[in-house]
């Protein structure tokens, strides 16, 4: 039987077929843009997945060698051996001014470890399935490692912090799994905009405004420009990312480089740039500098600048403070940054820093747990070697972090201290540092004398994102001038900033010596001219 | 007394685009030099190295003009006694009327401390200045010539003194050619039109 549709029934069906029809469009038009591979469609990842580890096993059973390559890579390992120093650094190794060591903090601090299970020192580092594909191949957003997790995600919906109302959730890892992708500012960024305890903490110039930026804050990631991921630049090899700021060039005298042809880095400016990329006007100054100027030094002309601070100073020796009632306080700023908390201490956070700026050769030492330090001066986590005449040395900017933790008093060495634990001894339970600091030292096998103190530290940090549009980059003017960024750079004569005081004194005595004498002559002449006309009268 | 040309047409260009330009370098390398600030770092850079090179091409013109004219002999150096007699009057004689010890002519139209005067800025000044100040723009190409250990303090500050010295010159030459003539403004009006008397 014929039904005879109202004229505006068949237009609603007109519409909904024109909708589904343009989103098919949609869904293949990016399909066929992306990956070979469509993950949904593989029979491995249809489970039911109950832990991390159970999708690694899933994804190792076609990317058979990944966890391989993983395992040898500073992501996984924490820990790399400097091949100019020799030191032994890494997220393992080195003693910072933040949050201080991973030893006997493991499940806190593994939260952002690419594995599962870091919890203590018995983890195994050869199991291929502890590995966390995860955390950096998750397109959805929904895959978040839990903070005491020890690298895993929660299972189960459950608060953080504990007793608190932020429910993390457990997400659906069947969905994650089929959904993997490649890299983003929003998968790196789950670990390094957040190092150091929080939302730009660490860096200054990678929070998380970086995740989403617009070209004004970063000219290279933002998406109303060039879009990079980080990865664009940090280019992988089998897993292993290029760019370390334990082994960083300081000055890459390679140029640019052409696959196939040279190293697979493009985690230099010059890598892309080139050592002369300015295009030459009347003068070609700008390109001249590139030898003694880093690149970021003018192109990263303010930090901490997508509406994020970062963290400027951290005083550990305030910390466990209570009211009297034995409770824990917290203080924030009018932005409602915290200022003070009993577990931490006192901070001050910066916004639109300026960078402070220093030679810099690329050899950056880590102060050693062993290395004699001496507590009546500031002490630098770590420290590197540059100057004018270095000619391995260019000028770079630096996020400085300052603030006062622990020392061996008796010692005069750096401490690791242990924080995060139920036991009685974690300075968060107890608040007592000695007992903090027992526990850590003694786990790392290290020696400490019984007495403690603080000492204050300063902490630099190479600076190489938020690059600005080069409209904004620094002018001539910032630098060459009597207080210019650079007034505090010694060892080299710089146009603008620099004069001698003698020949200074010698000239202006001269042209003013000329200026006086000449109307002198000139005022003695009138007067005797006059005298003259007057006697002549 | 006979008027004459006394400075023909190019000495003339030659003399005011030269004062031009010196004036606007002095104004510039004051600021790069950090005296004051004015137009810019970089723009007083700019501005001073388009500057250096017209003064340079000028300098050459110049220089040709005077090897094929054979005016150059202006500034061969006079006597010492004719020297003296100079200074006597400019510090004595001036003050009481005392006649000008030196009569110019067409081929001799520099008194004996004028020639004196140009011939060292153009043989001293005037190099030292040129000489430190494209070593300066050319910093980067020292090691090309092998002059990579020499201080940039040392050039900086050899080209800061000898502009001190231009702008002390300029100073001093500005007062004598205004003040000195016999009508008022006589030497400029010789300047700027030519004629002068004999």
């Amino acid at each position: 039987m014929y039904l005879p549709m109202s004229v505006s029934a068949r237009l609603l069906v007109f519409a909904a077929g024109m909708v589904v029809f343009s989103l098919c469009q949609a869904v293949t038009d990016s399909e066929l843009s992306g990956s070979t591979a469509d993950h949904t469609k593989f029979d491995e990842l249809k489970q039911v997945f109950k832990t991390g580890p159970e999708v690694t096993e899933a994804c190792l059973s076609c990317h058979t060698e990944a966890a391989k390559q993983l395992h040898q890579t500073k992501h996984w390992k924490w820990r790399l051996k400097h091949p100019d120093t020799g030191e032994i650094l890494g997220k393992r190794d080195v003693i910072n001014s933040f949050c201080g060591s991973i030893e006997t903090n493991y499940a806190r601090c593994t939260s952002c470890h690419i594995g599962y299970g870091w919890k203590d020192k018995s983890f195994d580092f050869t199991s291929e399935t502890n590995v966390d594909c995860l955390v950096c191949h998750d397109t959805t957003g929904s895959y978040k490692k839990f903070p005491t997790g020890a690298g895993h995600p929660p299972y189960e919906d459950k608060p953080f912090p504990p007793k608190s109302k932020k429910i993390w959730k457990a997400p659906d890892l069947a969905h994650v799994a089929q959904n993997v992708g490649k890299t983003s500012r929003q998968t790196c960024g789950a670990c390094h905009f957040y190092g150091g305890g929080g939302d730009g903490v660490k860096h200054g110039d990678l929070d998380s405004s970086m995740t989403d930026p617009k070209k004004s804050l970063d000219v290279h990631l933002g998406t109303d420009g060039l879009n990079f991921t980080c990865s664009t630049c940090h280019r992988t090899d089998g897993h292993d990312v290029a760019g370390s700021r334990y082994t960083t060039v300081a000055k890459d005298t390679h140029g640019i480089d052409v696959p196939g042809r040279d190293d697979k880095s493009r985690a230099t400016c010059e890598s892309c740039h080139g050592s002369r990329p300015h295009k030459a006007e009347v003068n070609d100054k700008n390109n001249d500098h590139t030898d003694k100027v880093a690149c970021a030094t003018c192109h990263i002309p303010t930090y901490a600048k997508g509406g994020k601070p970062t963290k400027i100073w951290w005083d550990w020796s305030t910390a466990g403070r209570k009211t009297a009632d034995g409770k824990h306080i917290k203080t924030k700023d009018e932005q409602g940054y915290v200022t003070y908390v009993t577990k931490k201490g006192s901070f001050e956070w910066g916004e639109n820093l300026i960078p402070e700026y220093a030679w810099y050769a690329g050899n950056i030492r880590y102060t050693q747990l062993d290395e004699k330090i001496d507590p009546s001066s500031i002490v630098g986590i770590n420290s590197f070697e540059g100057s004018y005449s270095d000619s391995d040395a260019r000028i770079w900017p630096f996020k400085v972090m300052r603030g006062r933790q622990a020392y061996d008093k008796g010692n005069n060495t750096l401490v690791m201290s242990h924080l995060f634990g139920k036991d009685d001894a974690a300075y968060w339970k107890s608040f007592d540092w000695n007992k903090a600091i027992k526990a850590a030292m003694a786990s790392r096998g290290a020696d400490y004398s019984g007495e403690y103190g603080f000492v204050e530290t300063t902490y630099h940090w190479p600076l190489a994102h938020m690059v600005a549009p080069k409209e904004q980059a620094l002018g001539c003017g910032d630098c060459h001038s009597r207080e210019g960024r650079l007034q505090n750079l010694t060892g080299f004569y710089m146009p603008g900033r620099d004069s001698n005081y003698w020949v200074d004194l010698i000239g202006w005595l001269a042209v003013l010596g000329t200026l006086g004498g000449v109307t002198l002559h000139g005022l003695g002449r009138l007067f005797f001219n006059r005298k003259r006309r007057d006697g002549d009268d | 007394m006979t008027r004459a040309i006394f400075f023909t047409r190019f000495e003339r260009f030659w003399h005011w685009s030269q004062s031009l330009l010196i004036i606007l370098m002095l104004i510039t390398g004051f600021e790069i030099h950090g005296t004051y600030e004015l137009l810019g770092f970089e723009t007083a850079i700019n501005v001073h190295t388009i500057a250096a090179w017209v003064l340079i091409g000028l300098w050459l013109l110049a220089l040709f003009w005077h090897t094929t004219t054979g005016e150059w002999r202006q500034y061969v150096p006079a006597d010492a006694d004719s020297m003296m007699a100079m200074v006597r009057y400019y510090s004595v004689g001036i003050f009481f009327g005392a006649a000008h010890p030196f009569h110019r002519r067409r081929a001799e139209k520099h008194n004996p401390l004028q020639r004196m005067a140009y011939l060292m800025l153009t043989m001293i000044i005037s190099p030292v200045i040129w000489l430190s100040g494209l070593l300066y723009l050319f910093y980067q190409k020292w090691s090309v010539i092998g002059l990579q250990g020499l201080p940039l303090e040392l050039v900086a500050l050899t080209h800061t003194l000898a502009a001190f010295a231009m702008l002390a010159f300029l100073v001093a030459h500005v007062y004598l050619a205004i003040s000195t003539s016999e009508k008022p403004f006589g030497h400029l009006k010789e300047m700027l039109w030519g004629y002068g008397d004999e």
